[in-house]
Protein backbone atom coordinates (compact mmCIF):
# COMPACT_ATOMS: atom_id res chain seq x y z
CA UNK A 1 0.00 0.00 0.00
CA UNK A 2 1.62 3.30 -1.00
CA UNK A 3 1.25 5.93 1.72
CA UNK A 4 2.24 8.60 -0.78
CA UNK A 5 1.46 8.24 -4.44
CA UNK A 6 3.02 10.61 -6.92
CA UNK A 7 3.20 13.69 -4.65
CA UNK A 8 4.56 16.84 -6.27
CA UNK A 9 4.74 20.18 -4.53
CA UNK A 10 7.07 23.10 -4.05
CA UNK A 11 7.47 25.70 -1.33
CA UNK A 12 8.92 29.11 -2.11
CA UNK A 13 11.67 30.30 0.27
CA UNK A 14 10.37 32.31 3.26
CA UNK A 15 6.78 31.36 2.51
CA UNK A 16 4.28 29.13 4.29
CA UNK A 17 2.62 26.18 2.65
CA UNK A 18 -0.29 24.72 4.58
CA UNK A 19 -0.89 21.03 4.04
CA UNK A 20 -4.44 19.96 4.85
CA UNK A 21 -6.31 16.68 4.52
CA UNK A 22 -8.18 14.13 6.59
CA UNK A 23 -6.37 11.72 8.93
CA UNK A 24 -4.55 9.00 7.07
CA UNK A 25 -4.19 11.01 3.88
CA UNK A 26 -0.39 10.90 4.10
CA UNK A 27 0.44 14.33 5.54
CA UNK A 28 2.73 13.07 8.29
CA UNK A 29 4.45 10.55 6.01
CA UNK A 30 5.25 13.39 3.66
CA UNK A 31 6.62 15.40 6.58
CA UNK A 32 8.91 12.53 7.59
CA UNK A 33 10.20 12.20 4.02
CA UNK A 34 10.98 15.90 3.82
CA UNK A 35 12.78 15.78 7.18
CA UNK A 36 14.97 12.91 5.94
CA UNK A 37 13.51 10.57 8.54
CA UNK A 38 11.82 8.33 5.98
CA UNK A 39 13.15 7.52 2.54
CA UNK A 40 10.70 7.63 -0.38
CA UNK A 41 10.69 4.50 -2.55
CA UNK A 42 10.95 6.68 -5.63
CA UNK A 43 10.97 10.36 -6.50
CA UNK A 44 13.13 13.37 -5.77
CA UNK A 45 13.14 15.95 -3.00
CA UNK A 46 15.06 19.07 -3.98
CA UNK A 47 16.40 21.18 -1.15
CA UNK A 48 19.15 23.76 -1.55
CA UNK A 49 19.99 22.50 -5.04
CA UNK A 50 20.38 18.84 -4.03
CA UNK A 51 18.15 15.79 -4.19
CA UNK A 52 18.05 14.92 -0.51
CA UNK A 53 16.15 11.70 -1.11
CA UNK A 54 19.23 10.28 -2.79
CA UNK A 55 21.74 11.14 -0.05
CA UNK A 56 23.49 8.50 2.02
CA UNK A 57 23.09 8.38 5.78
CA UNK A 58 26.15 10.55 6.46
CA UNK A 59 25.14 13.26 4.06
CA UNK A 60 21.60 13.20 5.44
CA UNK A 61 22.92 13.87 8.90
CA UNK A 62 24.29 17.14 7.61
CA UNK A 63 20.95 18.11 6.02
CA UNK A 64 18.63 17.19 8.89
CA UNK A 65 19.47 20.20 11.10
CA UNK A 66 18.24 22.48 8.35
CA UNK A 67 14.78 20.93 8.27
CA UNK A 68 13.25 20.74 11.73
CA UNK A 69 10.04 19.10 12.85
CA UNK A 70 7.61 20.25 15.51
CA UNK A 71 4.93 17.80 16.62
CA UNK A 72 1.40 18.04 17.92
CA UNK A 73 2.02 16.89 21.46
CA UNK A 74 4.86 18.86 23.02
CA UNK A 75 4.56 16.87 26.25
CA UNK A 76 5.72 13.68 24.58
CA UNK A 77 8.41 15.33 22.50
CA UNK A 78 10.23 16.90 25.46
CA UNK A 79 12.36 14.93 27.89
CA UNK A 80 10.62 15.33 31.27
CA UNK A 81 13.90 15.01 33.19
CA UNK A 82 15.60 17.86 31.35
CA UNK A 83 15.41 21.49 32.34
CA UNK A 84 14.21 24.00 29.75
CA UNK A 85 17.81 25.07 29.15
CA UNK A 86 18.96 21.49 28.64
CA UNK A 87 16.11 20.85 26.23
CA UNK A 88 16.90 23.78 23.96
CA UNK A 89 20.67 23.26 24.03
CA UNK A 90 20.68 19.49 23.54
CA UNK A 91 20.86 19.78 19.72
CA UNK A 92 23.85 22.13 20.06
CA UNK A 93 25.61 19.64 22.31
CA UNK A 94 24.82 16.71 20.00
CA UNK A 95 26.06 18.62 16.97
CA UNK A 96 29.07 19.90 18.94
CA UNK A 97 28.39 23.44 17.80
CA UNK A 98 29.35 25.23 20.99
CA UNK A 99 31.08 24.53 24.24
CA UNK A 100 30.24 25.13 27.90
CA UNK A 101 29.36 28.72 28.62
CA UNK A 102 28.71 29.54 25.00
CA UNK A 103 26.07 26.82 24.87
CA UNK A 104 24.39 28.22 27.98
CA UNK A 105 24.33 31.73 26.58
CA UNK A 106 22.96 30.48 23.28
CA UNK A 107 20.30 28.57 25.26
CA UNK A 108 19.21 31.69 27.16
CA UNK A 109 19.05 33.62 23.90
CA UNK A 110 16.86 30.92 22.36
CA UNK A 111 14.48 30.92 25.31
CA UNK A 112 14.17 34.67 25.16
CA UNK A 113 13.50 34.53 21.43
CA UNK A 114 10.41 32.38 21.96
CA UNK A 115 9.16 34.48 24.87
CA UNK A 116 10.34 32.39 27.85
CA UNK A 117 12.11 34.28 30.60
CA UNK A 118 15.55 33.41 31.96
CA UNK A 119 14.08 32.38 35.30
CA UNK A 120 12.17 29.59 33.55
CA UNK A 121 15.42 28.08 32.26
CA UNK A 122 15.87 25.77 35.22
CA UNK A 123 12.31 24.45 35.25
CA UNK A 124 11.54 21.01 33.91
CA UNK A 125 9.22 20.32 30.98
CA UNK A 126 6.37 19.17 33.21
CA UNK A 127 6.14 22.57 34.90
CA UNK A 128 5.23 24.36 31.69
CA UNK A 129 1.78 24.88 30.22
CA UNK A 130 0.90 23.43 26.82
CA UNK A 131 1.66 26.67 25.02
CA UNK A 132 4.96 27.12 26.85
CA UNK A 133 5.96 23.54 26.01
CA UNK A 134 5.32 24.26 22.36
CA UNK A 135 7.51 27.37 22.70
CA UNK A 136 10.27 25.14 24.08
CA UNK A 137 9.89 22.76 21.14
CA UNK A 138 10.15 25.73 18.77
CA UNK A 139 13.24 27.08 20.56
CA UNK A 140 14.87 23.66 20.33
CA UNK A 141 14.07 23.46 16.62
CA UNK A 142 15.56 26.93 16.08
CA UNK A 143 18.80 26.09 17.90
CA UNK A 144 20.35 24.61 14.76
CA UNK A 145 19.37 27.57 12.59
CA UNK A 146 17.08 25.64 10.25
CA UNK A 147 15.79 26.89 6.92
CA UNK A 148 12.53 24.97 7.08
CA UNK A 149 10.23 24.25 10.00
CA UNK A 150 7.71 21.47 9.52
CA UNK A 151 4.86 22.10 11.93
CA UNK A 152 2.91 18.86 12.15
CA UNK A 153 -0.38 19.80 13.84
CA UNK A 154 1.71 21.97 16.13
CA UNK A 155 -1.29 24.04 17.25
CA UNK A 156 -3.95 21.34 17.42
CA UNK A 157 -3.53 20.39 21.06
CA UNK A 158 -3.67 23.99 22.31
CA UNK A 159 -6.52 26.19 23.56
CA UNK A 160 -7.57 28.88 21.16
CA UNK A 161 -5.90 31.61 23.22
CA UNK A 162 -2.60 29.68 23.24
CA UNK A 163 -3.05 28.97 19.54
CA UNK A 164 -3.26 32.67 18.81
CA UNK A 165 -0.09 33.38 20.79
CA UNK A 166 1.93 30.62 19.14
CA UNK A 167 0.65 31.69 15.73
CA UNK A 168 1.87 35.21 16.41
CA UNK A 169 5.23 33.87 17.54
CA UNK A 170 5.55 31.81 14.35
CA UNK A 171 4.74 34.84 12.19
CA UNK A 172 7.34 36.89 14.06
CA UNK A 173 10.04 34.22 13.76
CA UNK A 174 9.33 33.73 10.10
CA UNK A 175 10.05 37.34 9.28
CA UNK A 176 13.07 37.71 11.56
CA UNK A 177 14.80 34.46 10.53
CA UNK A 178 13.54 34.16 6.94
CA UNK A 179 12.04 30.77 7.74
CA UNK A 180 10.05 28.57 5.41
CA UNK A 181 7.12 26.73 6.96
CA UNK A 182 5.29 23.59 6.06
CA UNK A 183 2.20 23.94 8.23
CA UNK A 184 0.32 20.65 8.52
CA UNK A 185 -3.13 21.15 9.97
CA UNK A 186 -6.79 20.18 10.14
CA UNK A 187 -7.78 23.75 10.76
CA UNK A 188 -8.67 25.43 7.49
CA UNK A 189 -9.38 28.80 9.04
CA UNK A 190 -5.91 28.87 10.60
CA UNK A 191 -4.35 27.60 7.37
CA UNK A 192 -6.04 30.41 5.47
CA UNK A 193 -4.79 32.93 7.99
CA UNK A 194 -1.10 32.10 8.06
CA UNK A 195 -0.34 30.35 4.76
CA UNK A 196 0.66 31.78 1.41
CA UNK A 197 -0.59 28.64 -0.27
CA UNK A 198 -2.67 25.65 0.73
CA UNK A 199 -2.18 22.12 -0.60
CA UNK A 200 -4.90 19.52 -0.10
CA UNK A 201 -3.93 15.87 0.36
CA UNK A 202 -6.21 12.96 -0.23
CA UNK A 203 -5.23 9.26 -0.26
CA UNK A 204 -1.56 9.96 -0.66
CA UNK A 205 -1.89 12.53 -3.41
CA UNK A 206 -1.94 16.30 -3.61
CA UNK A 207 -5.31 16.93 -5.22
CA UNK A 208 -5.33 20.71 -5.20
CA UNK A 209 -2.91 23.54 -4.43
CA UNK A 210 -3.45 27.28 -4.55
CA UNK A 211 -3.73 30.57 -2.69
CA UNK A 212 -6.12 30.30 0.30
CA UNK A 213 -8.78 32.69 -0.92
CA UNK A 214 -9.24 30.99 -4.25
CA UNK A 215 -8.96 27.44 -2.97
CA UNK A 216 -11.53 27.97 -0.22
CA UNK A 217 -13.95 30.12 -2.20
CA UNK A 218 -14.07 27.85 -5.21
CA UNK A 219 -12.72 24.44 -4.26
CA UNK A 220 -12.35 22.23 -7.29
CA UNK A 221 -11.72 18.82 -5.79
CA UNK A 222 -14.27 16.83 -3.81
CA UNK A 223 -11.81 16.36 -0.92
CA UNK A 224 -11.38 20.14 -0.58
CA UNK A 225 -15.13 20.68 -0.60
CA UNK A 226 -15.54 18.09 2.18
CA UNK A 227 -12.90 19.81 4.29
CA UNK A 228 -14.48 23.22 3.82
CA UNK A 229 -17.89 21.81 4.77
CA UNK A 230 -16.53 20.13 7.89
CA UNK A 231 -14.86 23.24 9.25
CA UNK A 232 -16.88 24.44 12.22
CA UNK A 233 -14.63 27.48 12.51
CA UNK A 234 -16.03 28.98 9.35
CA UNK A 235 -19.58 28.95 10.68
CA UNK A 236 -18.52 30.19 14.07
CA UNK A 237 -16.38 33.16 13.21
CA UNK A 238 -18.40 34.44 10.31
CA UNK A 239 -21.40 34.60 12.62
CA UNK A 240 -19.43 36.16 15.43
CA UNK A 241 -18.41 38.98 13.23
CA UNK A 242 -22.07 39.73 12.83
CA UNK A 243 -22.42 38.39 9.30
CA UNK B 1 -39.40 22.80 45.03
CA UNK B 2 -40.68 24.64 41.98
CA UNK B 3 -41.56 23.25 38.59
CA UNK B 4 -38.10 24.18 37.34
CA UNK B 5 -36.37 21.92 39.81
CA UNK B 6 -38.47 19.06 38.59
CA UNK B 7 -37.22 19.26 35.04
CA UNK B 8 -33.56 19.49 36.05
CA UNK B 9 -31.61 16.25 35.85
CA UNK B 10 -28.68 17.78 37.64
CA UNK B 11 -28.37 20.77 39.93
CA UNK B 12 -25.06 22.05 41.13
CA UNK B 13 -25.13 24.79 43.76
CA UNK B 14 -22.18 26.81 45.03
CA UNK B 15 -19.70 24.03 44.45
CA UNK B 16 -16.19 24.55 45.83
CA UNK B 17 -13.43 22.04 45.11
CA UNK B 18 -9.81 22.26 46.18
CA UNK B 19 -6.72 20.11 45.84
CA UNK B 20 -4.63 19.75 48.96
CA UNK B 21 -0.88 20.07 48.64
CA UNK B 22 1.37 17.62 50.51
CA UNK B 23 1.50 20.12 53.33
CA UNK B 24 -2.29 20.16 53.42
CA UNK B 25 -2.70 23.62 51.92
CA UNK B 26 -5.82 23.79 49.76
CA UNK B 27 -5.65 25.28 46.25
CA UNK B 28 -9.08 26.28 45.03
CA UNK B 29 -9.79 24.71 41.63
CA UNK B 30 -13.56 25.09 41.46
CA UNK B 31 -15.12 28.04 43.25
CA UNK B 32 -18.78 28.82 43.71
CA UNK B 33 -19.93 26.99 40.58
CA UNK B 34 -23.68 26.77 40.13
CA UNK B 35 -25.56 25.44 37.14
CA UNK B 36 -28.25 23.01 36.17
CA UNK B 37 -28.80 20.56 33.37
CA UNK B 38 -32.33 19.92 32.17
CA UNK B 39 -33.42 16.57 30.88
CA UNK B 40 -32.48 15.93 27.29
CA UNK B 41 -30.43 19.13 27.14
CA UNK B 42 -26.86 19.58 25.89
CA UNK B 43 -24.85 21.91 28.11
CA UNK B 44 -21.44 22.89 26.74
CA UNK B 45 -18.70 23.62 29.26
CA UNK B 46 -16.10 25.87 27.66
CA UNK B 47 -12.77 26.51 29.31
CA UNK B 48 -9.05 26.56 28.66
CA UNK B 49 -6.69 23.97 30.10
CA UNK B 50 -6.41 24.51 33.82
CA UNK B 51 -9.82 26.15 34.09
CA UNK B 52 -11.16 23.22 36.11
CA UNK B 53 -13.29 21.50 33.45
CA UNK B 54 -12.04 18.00 34.15
CA UNK B 55 -12.14 18.53 37.92
CA UNK B 56 -15.74 19.65 37.57
CA UNK B 57 -16.60 16.47 35.65
CA UNK B 58 -14.86 14.30 38.24
CA UNK B 59 -16.60 16.10 41.12
CA UNK B 60 -20.04 15.42 39.68
CA UNK B 61 -19.36 11.68 40.00
CA UNK B 62 -17.23 12.02 43.13
CA UNK B 63 -14.27 10.59 41.28
CA UNK B 64 -11.71 13.12 42.46
CA UNK B 65 -8.18 11.95 43.22
CA UNK B 66 -7.46 11.40 46.91
CA UNK B 67 -6.09 14.92 47.43
CA UNK B 68 -9.19 16.49 45.89
CA UNK B 69 -11.78 17.77 48.34
CA UNK B 70 -15.30 19.02 47.72
CA UNK B 71 -15.38 21.81 50.28
CA UNK B 72 -18.87 23.23 50.03
CA UNK B 73 -21.91 23.13 47.86
CA UNK B 74 -24.43 20.62 46.69
CA UNK B 75 -24.84 18.30 43.73
CA UNK B 76 -28.35 17.01 43.20
CA UNK B 77 -28.99 14.38 40.58
CA UNK B 78 -32.65 13.55 39.94
CA UNK B 79 -33.55 14.77 43.39
CA UNK B 80 -30.82 12.73 45.11
CA UNK B 81 -27.96 14.35 46.98
CA UNK B 82 -24.80 13.01 45.33
CA UNK B 83 -22.51 14.35 48.04
CA UNK B 84 -24.34 12.42 50.77
CA UNK B 85 -24.73 9.22 48.75
CA UNK B 86 -23.48 5.95 50.27
CA UNK B 87 -20.90 3.92 48.29
CA UNK B 88 -23.61 1.49 47.14
CA UNK B 89 -25.77 4.29 45.83
CA UNK B 90 -22.80 5.91 44.12
CA UNK B 91 -22.07 2.66 42.33
CA UNK B 92 -25.58 2.63 40.95
CA UNK B 93 -25.13 6.21 39.72
CA UNK B 94 -21.75 5.85 38.08
CA UNK B 95 -21.87 4.27 34.66
CA UNK B 96 -25.57 3.48 34.92
CA UNK B 97 -27.46 6.70 35.65
CA UNK B 98 -24.58 9.07 34.89
CA UNK B 99 -22.11 8.00 32.21
CA UNK B 100 -18.66 9.50 31.71
CA UNK B 101 -16.60 9.58 28.53
CA UNK B 102 -13.00 10.52 29.07
CA UNK B 103 -10.56 12.31 26.83
CA UNK B 104 -8.55 9.56 25.18
CA UNK B 105 -10.55 7.00 23.20
CA UNK B 106 -7.35 5.11 22.44
CA UNK B 107 -6.62 4.28 26.07
CA UNK B 108 -10.20 3.86 27.27
CA UNK B 109 -10.76 0.58 25.45
CA UNK B 110 -9.32 -2.81 26.32
CA UNK B 111 -6.92 -3.72 23.50
CA UNK B 112 -7.60 -7.48 23.51
CA UNK B 113 -11.38 -7.54 23.96
CA UNK B 114 -13.88 -7.51 21.14
CA UNK B 115 -16.16 -4.49 20.90
CA UNK B 116 -19.32 -6.45 21.73
CA UNK B 117 -17.71 -7.92 24.87
CA UNK B 118 -16.58 -4.51 26.06
CA UNK B 119 -20.05 -3.06 25.77
CA UNK B 120 -21.56 -6.21 27.27
CA UNK B 121 -19.23 -5.87 30.25
CA UNK B 122 -20.89 -2.58 31.15
CA UNK B 123 -24.34 -4.16 30.98
CA UNK B 124 -23.23 -7.14 33.04
CA UNK B 125 -21.81 -4.86 35.73
CA UNK B 126 -24.94 -2.77 36.15
CA UNK B 127 -28.03 -4.62 34.98
CA UNK B 128 -29.64 -7.79 36.23
CA UNK B 129 -30.58 -9.14 32.85
CA UNK B 130 -30.71 -12.59 31.40
CA UNK B 131 -28.12 -13.44 28.82
CA UNK B 132 -30.75 -13.21 26.10
CA UNK B 133 -32.05 -9.82 27.24
CA UNK B 134 -28.50 -8.58 27.43
CA UNK B 135 -27.76 -9.72 23.92
CA UNK B 136 -30.86 -7.93 22.67
CA UNK B 137 -29.88 -4.74 24.42
CA UNK B 138 -26.37 -5.03 23.01
CA UNK B 139 -27.77 -5.44 19.51
CA UNK B 140 -29.95 -2.38 19.95
CA UNK B 141 -27.17 -0.15 21.26
CA UNK B 142 -24.55 -1.21 18.73
CA UNK B 143 -27.14 -1.06 15.95
CA UNK B 144 -27.92 2.53 16.92
CA UNK B 145 -24.27 3.59 16.76
CA UNK B 146 -23.19 1.49 13.81
CA UNK B 147 -26.27 1.27 11.58
CA UNK B 148 -24.17 -0.28 8.84
CA UNK B 149 -21.60 -2.98 9.53
CA UNK B 150 -23.00 -3.69 12.99
CA UNK B 151 -21.77 -7.28 12.86
CA UNK B 152 -18.27 -6.53 11.66
CA UNK B 153 -17.66 -3.78 14.21
CA UNK B 154 -19.11 -5.83 17.09
CA UNK B 155 -16.59 -8.58 16.53
CA UNK B 156 -13.64 -6.23 15.93
CA UNK B 157 -10.82 -5.37 18.29
CA UNK B 158 -10.10 -1.69 19.03
CA UNK B 159 -6.93 -1.62 16.92
CA UNK B 160 -8.99 -2.56 13.86
CA UNK B 161 -11.14 0.56 14.24
CA UNK B 162 -10.61 4.18 13.27
CA UNK B 163 -10.53 6.95 15.87
CA UNK B 164 -14.12 7.90 15.11
CA UNK B 165 -15.30 4.31 15.40
CA UNK B 166 -13.54 3.91 18.75
CA UNK B 167 -15.26 7.03 20.00
CA UNK B 168 -18.59 5.50 18.92
CA UNK B 169 -17.78 2.37 20.92
CA UNK B 170 -17.21 4.53 24.00
CA UNK B 171 -20.54 6.22 23.39
CA UNK B 172 -22.14 2.76 23.08
CA UNK B 173 -20.69 1.80 26.46
CA UNK B 174 -21.87 5.06 27.95
CA UNK B 175 -25.48 4.76 26.79
CA UNK B 176 -25.81 0.96 27.21
CA UNK B 177 -27.55 1.23 30.58
CA UNK B 178 -29.78 4.08 29.51
CA UNK B 179 -28.33 6.89 31.65
CA UNK B 180 -30.12 10.19 32.17
CA UNK B 181 -26.90 12.15 31.98
CA UNK B 182 -23.78 11.73 29.89
CA UNK B 183 -20.63 13.68 30.73
CA UNK B 184 -18.23 13.86 27.78
CA UNK B 185 -14.81 15.36 28.52
CA UNK B 186 -13.16 16.60 25.29
CA UNK B 187 -14.55 13.64 23.35
CA UNK B 188 -13.42 14.85 19.96
CA UNK B 189 -10.06 16.42 20.77
CA UNK B 190 -7.94 13.89 18.87
CA UNK B 191 -10.13 13.62 15.77
CA UNK B 192 -9.90 15.37 12.42
CA UNK B 193 -12.66 17.88 11.57
CA UNK B 194 -14.72 15.57 9.36
CA UNK B 195 -14.75 12.84 12.02
CA UNK B 196 -15.34 15.50 14.68
CA UNK B 197 -18.50 16.65 12.89
CA UNK B 198 -19.60 13.04 12.59
CA UNK B 199 -19.15 12.39 16.33
CA UNK B 200 -20.95 15.62 17.21
CA UNK B 201 -23.93 14.42 15.21
CA UNK B 202 -23.77 11.11 17.10
CA UNK B 203 -24.13 13.05 20.37
CA UNK B 204 -26.98 15.00 18.86
CA UNK B 205 -28.65 11.70 17.90
CA UNK B 206 -28.11 10.14 21.31
CA UNK B 207 -29.86 13.10 22.85
CA UNK B 208 -32.73 13.00 20.38
CA UNK B 209 -33.31 9.25 20.29
CA UNK B 210 -32.75 8.40 23.93
CA UNK B 211 -33.45 11.75 25.59
CA UNK B 212 -30.10 11.68 27.41
CA UNK B 213 -28.87 15.00 28.76
CA UNK B 214 -25.25 15.73 27.88
CA UNK B 215 -22.54 17.83 29.49
CA UNK B 216 -20.10 18.45 26.65
CA UNK B 217 -16.74 19.68 27.91
CA UNK B 218 -14.36 21.31 25.45
CA UNK B 219 -11.75 24.00 24.94
CA UNK B 220 -12.86 24.59 21.38
CA UNK B 221 -15.72 27.12 21.19
CA UNK B 222 -16.46 26.36 17.56
CA UNK B 223 -17.62 22.84 18.44
CA UNK B 224 -20.41 24.18 20.61
CA UNK B 225 -22.08 26.33 17.96
CA UNK B 226 -24.99 24.32 16.64
CA UNK B 227 -24.59 21.57 19.26
CA UNK B 228 -25.12 22.97 22.74
CA UNK B 229 -28.40 24.39 24.01
CA UNK B 230 -26.66 26.29 26.76
CA UNK B 231 -23.01 27.11 27.33
CA UNK B 232 -21.13 27.56 30.59
CA UNK B 233 -17.82 29.41 30.40
CA UNK B 234 -15.31 28.52 33.10
CA UNK B 235 -12.38 30.75 33.96
CA UNK B 236 -9.96 29.68 36.70
CA UNK B 237 -12.61 27.53 38.31
CA UNK B 238 -15.36 30.13 38.31
CA UNK B 239 -18.38 30.52 36.08
CA UNK B 240 -17.72 33.57 33.94
CA UNK B 241 -20.93 33.26 32.02
CA UNK B 242 -23.78 30.79 31.59
CA UNK B 243 -26.73 30.99 29.26
CA UNK B 244 -28.30 29.98 25.97
CA UNK B 245 -25.58 29.01 23.46
CA UNK B 246 -26.76 31.65 21.01
CA UNK B 247 -26.26 34.41 23.60
CA UNK B 248 -23.00 33.18 25.08
CA UNK B 249 -21.28 32.45 21.77
CA UNK B 250 -22.66 35.18 19.56
CA UNK B 251 -23.61 37.93 22.02
CA UNK B 252 -21.11 37.26 24.80
CA UNK B 253 -21.21 39.54 27.81
CA UNK B 254 -18.23 38.59 29.96
CA UNK B 255 -14.95 40.26 28.90
CA UNK B 256 -13.20 36.88 29.16
CA UNK B 257 -15.58 35.13 26.77
CA UNK B 258 -15.26 38.00 24.34
CA UNK B 259 -11.45 37.93 24.51
CA UNK B 260 -11.35 34.15 24.15
CA UNK B 261 -13.58 34.11 21.08
CA UNK B 262 -11.56 36.99 19.66
CA UNK B 263 -8.48 34.72 19.51
CA UNK B 264 -9.98 32.58 16.76
CA UNK B 265 -8.53 33.18 13.29
CA UNK B 266 -10.79 35.34 11.11
CA UNK B 267 -13.16 33.55 8.73
CA UNK B 268 -11.59 33.08 5.36
CA UNK B 269 -14.46 34.71 3.54
CA UNK B 270 -13.20 38.09 4.76
CA UNK B 271 -10.68 40.22 2.96
CA UNK B 272 -7.25 38.84 2.18
CA UNK B 273 -5.66 41.99 3.62
CA UNK B 274 -5.61 40.69 7.18
CA UNK B 275 -3.86 37.48 6.33
CA UNK B 276 -0.55 36.72 8.01
CA UNK B 277 -1.19 39.44 10.56
CA UNK B 278 -1.09 38.91 14.29
CA UNK B 279 -4.16 37.52 16.00
CA UNK B 280 -5.61 39.21 19.06
CA UNK B 281 -4.47 37.51 22.29
CA UNK B 282 -5.48 37.70 25.93
CA UNK B 283 -2.72 39.60 27.70
CA UNK B 284 -1.09 38.01 30.73
CA UNK B 285 -1.21 34.46 32.04
CA UNK B 286 -3.90 32.29 33.57
CA UNK B 287 -3.94 32.87 37.31
CA UNK B 288 -2.02 30.55 39.57
CA UNK B 289 -4.61 28.96 41.86
CA UNK B 290 -2.08 28.97 44.69
CA UNK B 291 -1.99 32.76 44.81
CA UNK B 292 -5.43 34.13 44.14
CA UNK B 293 -6.34 37.70 44.90
CA UNK B 294 -9.54 38.74 46.60
CA UNK B 295 -11.14 40.15 43.52
CA UNK B 296 -12.30 38.85 40.17
CA UNK B 297 -10.00 36.12 38.87
CA UNK B 298 -9.93 37.64 35.39
CA UNK B 299 -9.20 41.17 36.64
CA UNK B 300 -5.42 41.22 35.92
CA UNK B 301 -6.04 40.43 32.25
CA UNK B 302 -9.33 42.26 31.79
CA UNK B 303 -9.61 45.24 29.49
CA UNK B 304 -12.81 46.51 31.08
CA UNK B 305 -11.75 46.38 34.72
CA UNK B 306 -12.93 48.80 37.39
CA UNK B 307 -11.16 49.85 40.56
CA UNK B 308 -13.15 47.50 42.80
CA UNK B 309 -12.62 44.45 40.56
CA UNK B 310 -9.32 43.92 42.35
CA UNK B 311 -10.77 43.75 45.81
CA UNK B 312 -14.24 42.33 45.41
CA UNK B 313 -15.50 39.15 43.85
CA UNK B 314 -18.30 39.83 41.34
CA UNK B 315 -21.61 38.12 42.08
CA UNK B 316 -23.53 36.41 39.31
CA UNK B 317 -26.14 38.72 37.81
CA UNK B 318 -28.68 38.07 35.14
CA UNK B 319 -28.92 41.00 32.72
CA UNK B 320 -30.95 39.01 30.21
CA UNK B 321 -33.39 36.17 30.57
CA UNK B 322 -31.58 32.95 31.50
CA UNK B 323 -28.21 34.56 30.82
CA UNK B 324 -26.02 34.77 33.93
CA UNK B 325 -22.73 36.65 34.04
CA UNK B 326 -20.24 37.29 36.86
CA UNK B 327 -18.92 40.74 36.09
CA UNK B 328 -19.28 44.20 37.61
CA UNK B 329 -19.98 45.63 34.17
CA UNK B 330 -23.48 44.28 34.52
CA UNK B 331 -24.39 45.49 37.98
CA UNK B 332 -23.56 45.28 41.72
Amino acid sequence: MPALNGVSLSIAPRSTLALVGESGSGKSTLALCLACLERPSSGKIWFGGRDIAALDENQMRAVRPQIQLIFQDPASSLNPRFTALEIVTEPLVLQRRWKGRQTREEGFALLERVGLSAEMASRRAGEFSGGQKQRLAIARALSLEPKILILDEALSALDCSAQARITNLLLELQSSFALTYLFITHDLAMAAHIADEIAVMNRGRIVEQGVPQKLLDSPEHEATRCLVAATPQSIMTSRMLGA
Amino acid sequence: MGARDFESVLEVRNLHVAYLSRAGVPASVIADVSFDVRSGEIVGVLGESGSGKTTLAASLLRLLPSNGKIQHGSITFQGRDVLQAEPRELESLRGKRIALINQEPSVALHPTMRVSDQVDEVLAAHEHLSRKARRERLQKVLGALFPTETERISSSYPHQLSGGQRQRVLIAQAIACGPSLLIADEPTASLDPATQREILSVFENVRRRFGIAIIFITHNPSLLAGLADRVLVLYAGRVAEFGPAENVLFHSLHPYTRALLGCLPPPYGTSAVNRKTKLPVIAGDSPNVDFLSLGCRFEPRCEDRFEHCRTREPVAVSPANEHVVSCFKFGR
